[in-house]
């Protein structure tokens, strides 16, 4: 194609992108660098129907006169993506020179905002990720065997988890798994521990939200496969069988290699998916032992009574960093695997 | 029958103030829009309002529990979304930190004939809000239970835990107590509460600087630690709702909670009359011996905003004098514990009552306290759950206000 031709094809979408997703990276960047104003504060007297007291106020007139200066807030460069709350350059120094073993080491920074959420982040990423392909691939071979009479209703109900809203999937299941729910009671009597919680302990509350994630992503690695069994082409499978291949041989040597690209396809889809996982943290109200980057950016803005907007901005960037780093490996892969077609 | 009646009378009520709605009001004209909260008391007060509308009066009200993140853009406008922000003790602050707030004093003189001195909130000597309704936590107890096992109305956090660890013993209830410690802002909330109650501050004398790391902090926490031995393995993801249907369910007996709660535990129509019937209220524990009980006392009330034209300014507040006119709140007083002119204690509001009676203190009307709250309710889930020290908890909820507060501005 002429690069004319191309660019006449491009340019409505590369507008789009520029206009919904590069600009507003660039604001968010731009507004990473600042924080708000010094507040100027005054001590006044205020009463109420509990009495009166003497205490510190905004000085709403000089805070304007400040604003009107300087609209974005106060240059404050990187520090904040070096503050506490993010990369916690200081406080890892510290924590480096008190510390006397590696795992002492670790299980301080994981007290750490940041890092408690960027290890449950990669956690959940990376367990879920190969386990929604594998699952979604067994799932699709499965279906794909069934008589054609079954197949419409057995596809729609595997569809299910992923129909339904996540929010809404999170909570039917976190009250399901109540120590008074019916997989949670169910579970004490099998344990024997009326103590049980999943969603008390952090270890169950993890393992919980992993399999929420499988449950919740399955489905869609099972329908694109699904839709790639139908083209995987007939005479070599029947080749093969003639070759006195088995099943599971066929599937090992015919199968998998030709669904490669889709497998590739959906983890680039599922690590960036991943990566950003928030809603099932909400749905469990798993906050106490479960944060994720995504999460951080939300309690930033959502919590409090003024959002900061340059932590949350800093989050952002980081998580954007985060998934560029992440989804290299899998880009160069497709970058040399066109560069050996063409 | 007393539903039949009831509904009676409310229809009766409603038909009467929609007839004499202009003459009642008196507004000639204007436009009044309320943004609110979404909870019973607050539906009193904005359904009543609404009665003002006419011809040339329209009345709009949004109540939704969003109200606190969309109030500080819909009054920044000029004209504002919203001419009345109806507010609480915290949702205030953003408010007044940014100027969006009219000063209420001349209206107050003309049409605030019913308003009491101590419905007024002031700063700098000028009225910024009209308060009409007290909150607080306080106990909640099942006097059957308690009465059935010897036990006397607890008074302070110590025998709240003897109580409880009695019920256990004798085999009654293996998880008596329930709060609301979901982290976040329900699990600070409680912190808040307890703290005030061992008399400390929250706050280094005339700066932002927080000062919980304290000999207090630390007995708050382990009393709460305390608390939650004898609660059920899921506290915490428990907030006020989720204690509600357990309450009902009979399974528990001591339970500390939100006094606009308590109208729903003892309401006639409760789906577990017989629970109902024997639901009382006390005020919240001491602690440590200090005899302030471990509440915060909070207040909700109305702003009127800034960005608005006069006459819009005349017709909201006259609006909201009718909506919390001792008539209205006369006519609901279980609704909740009203401030307002001629209002008596009903059985509902006995807790809040005793909370203000035993000197419960005023949860901190300081423009950072937002900020220490949420980093509170962010770092001591850990210590709950027996993962680290109480030392170590509310080091990090200080080091996470700080962060936050040098951002925001507070502390340079």
């Amino acid at each position: 194609m002429p690069h004319r031709t191309f660019l006449a094809f491009i340019w409505p979408s590369l507008l789009a992108m520029i206009l919904f997703i590069a600009v507003p990276i660039v604001s968010v960047g731009y507004q990473s660098l600042y924080v708000e104003h010094p507040q100027v504060m005054t001590e006044v007297e205020s009463c109420g129907p509990f009495g009166c007291k003497a205490e510190l106020r905004v000085d709403a007139d000089a805070m304007r006169t400040l604003r009107a200066e300087s609209p974005a807030g106060r240059y404050n460069g990187f520090s904040t993506y070096a503050n506490a709350s993010h990369l916690a350059f200081r406080n890892i120094g510290e924590i480096w020179r008190q510390s006397d073993s590696l795992g002492q080491f670790a299980s301080l920074v994981m007290n750490l905002p940041f890092y408690k959420a960027l290890v449950f982040t990669i956690a959940y990423t990376f367990i879920v990720t190969p386990l929604v392909i594998v699952l979604g691939f067994f799932i699709a071979v499965a279906v794909n065997a069934i008589p054609s009479a079954y197949k419409g209703p057995v596809i729609f109900f595997s569809l299910l988890p992923m129909i339904v809203t996540p929010l809404i999937g999170a909570l039917v299941l976190f009250w399901m798994i109540d120590a008074r729910g019916v997989i949670g009671a169910t579970l004490q009597q099998i344990v024997g521990d009326p103590q049980l919680s999943l969603k008390a302990s952090p270890a169950l509350t993890w393992a919980t939200l992993f399999v929420y994630g499988v449950w919740h992503n399955a489905p869609f690695s099972f329908v694109v496969f699904y839709a790639g069994l139908q083209t995987v082409p007939r005479d070599t499978l029947e080749s093969a069988m003639v070759d006195g291949a088995s099943r599971w041989e066929r599937i090992r040597y015919v199968t998998i290699p030709y669904l490669m690209p889709l497998a590739t396809f959906i983890a680039l889809m599922q690590l960036m998916d991943n990566f950003r996982v928030f809603e099932p943290i909400i749905g469990f109200s798993a906050a106490a032992n479960a944060t994720s980057l995504s999460y951080l950016i939300y309690s930033d803005l959502r919590s409090g009574d003024f959002p900061l907007y340059g932590s949350a901005a800093a989050s952002s960037m980081l998580t954007i960093l985060g998934v560029v780093i992440l989804l290299t490996p899998v880009l160069i892969r497709t970058w040399r695997d066109f560069k050996r077609k063409a | 029958m007393k539903n039949f009646l009831k509904a009676t009378v409310a229809i009766g009520a409603l038909l009467g103030a929609a007839g004499g709605a202009y003459a009642e009001c008196g507004i000639e004209k204007g436009s009044v829009r309320i943004l609110s909260n979404d909870f019973e008391a607050l539906h009193v007060v904005a359904s009543a309002a609404e009665t003002c509308a006419s011809d040339t009066v329209t009345v709009t009200k949004n109540q939704t529990s969003e109200h606190k993140n969309i109030q500080v853009p819909a009054l920044t406008t000029d004209p504002a979304t919203y001419t009345v922000a109806m507010i609480a003790t915290n949702s205030i602050m953003p408010l007044l930190n940014a100027d969006l707030i009219r000063p209420l004093d001349d209206y107050v003189a003309k049409w605030g004939q019913d308003v009491q001195e101590n419905q007024l909130i002031r700063v700098d000597g000028k009225v910024v809000a009209i308060a009409f309704m007290a909150n607080a936590q306080h106990l909640f107890y099942r006097d059957d239970v308690l009465e059935a096992n010897g036990i006397a109305v607890p008074q302070s956090y110590e025998e709240v835990l003897a109580a409880a660890q009695k019920l256990r013993d004798a085999g009654v209830m293996q998880t008596p107590l329930a709060s609301a410690y979901k982290p976040g802002w329900d699990l600070a909330a409680e912190f808040v509460n307890t703290y005030l109650g061992t008399g400390g501050e929250f706050f280094k004398d005339g700066t932002a600087e927080a000062d919980i790391n304290n000999e207090n902090g630390v007995k708050v926490l382990e009393t709460m630690k305390a608390m939650s031995e004898f609660m059920t393995p899921d506290f915490v993801t428990y907030d006020t709702n989720a204690i509600k249907p357990i309450w009902e369910a009979g399974d528990l007996a001591l339970s500390i909670s939100w006094g606009s709660r308590a109208g729903a535990y003892i309401a006639a129509d409760s789906p577990a009359p017989e629970i109902a019937k024997h639901t009382k209220f006390a005020a919240a524990p001491t602690i440590d011996g200090k005899g302030i009980p471990g509440a915060a006392l909070w207040w909700d009330g109305f702003v009127i905003a800034k960005n608005i034209s006069d006459e819009d300014a005349e017709a909201s507040f006259r609006a909201m004098m009718v909506g919390i006119s001792p008539d209205n709140i006369k006519a609901h007083e279980d609704a909740a514990v009203w401030l307002v002119k001629g209002y008596e204690a009903t059985a509902a509001a006995v807790g809040v009552a005793d909370d203000v009676a035993k000197g419960a203190r005023p949860y901190p009307m300081v423009p950072y306290m937002g900020l220490l709250h949420t980093a509170i309710g962010d770092n001591l889930a850990e210590f709950m759950q027996g993962q680290e020290s109480a030392e170590q908890a509310l080091a990090d909820a200080t080091a996470a206000y700080t962060t936050a507060a040098k951002e925001a501005g507070f502390i340079h």
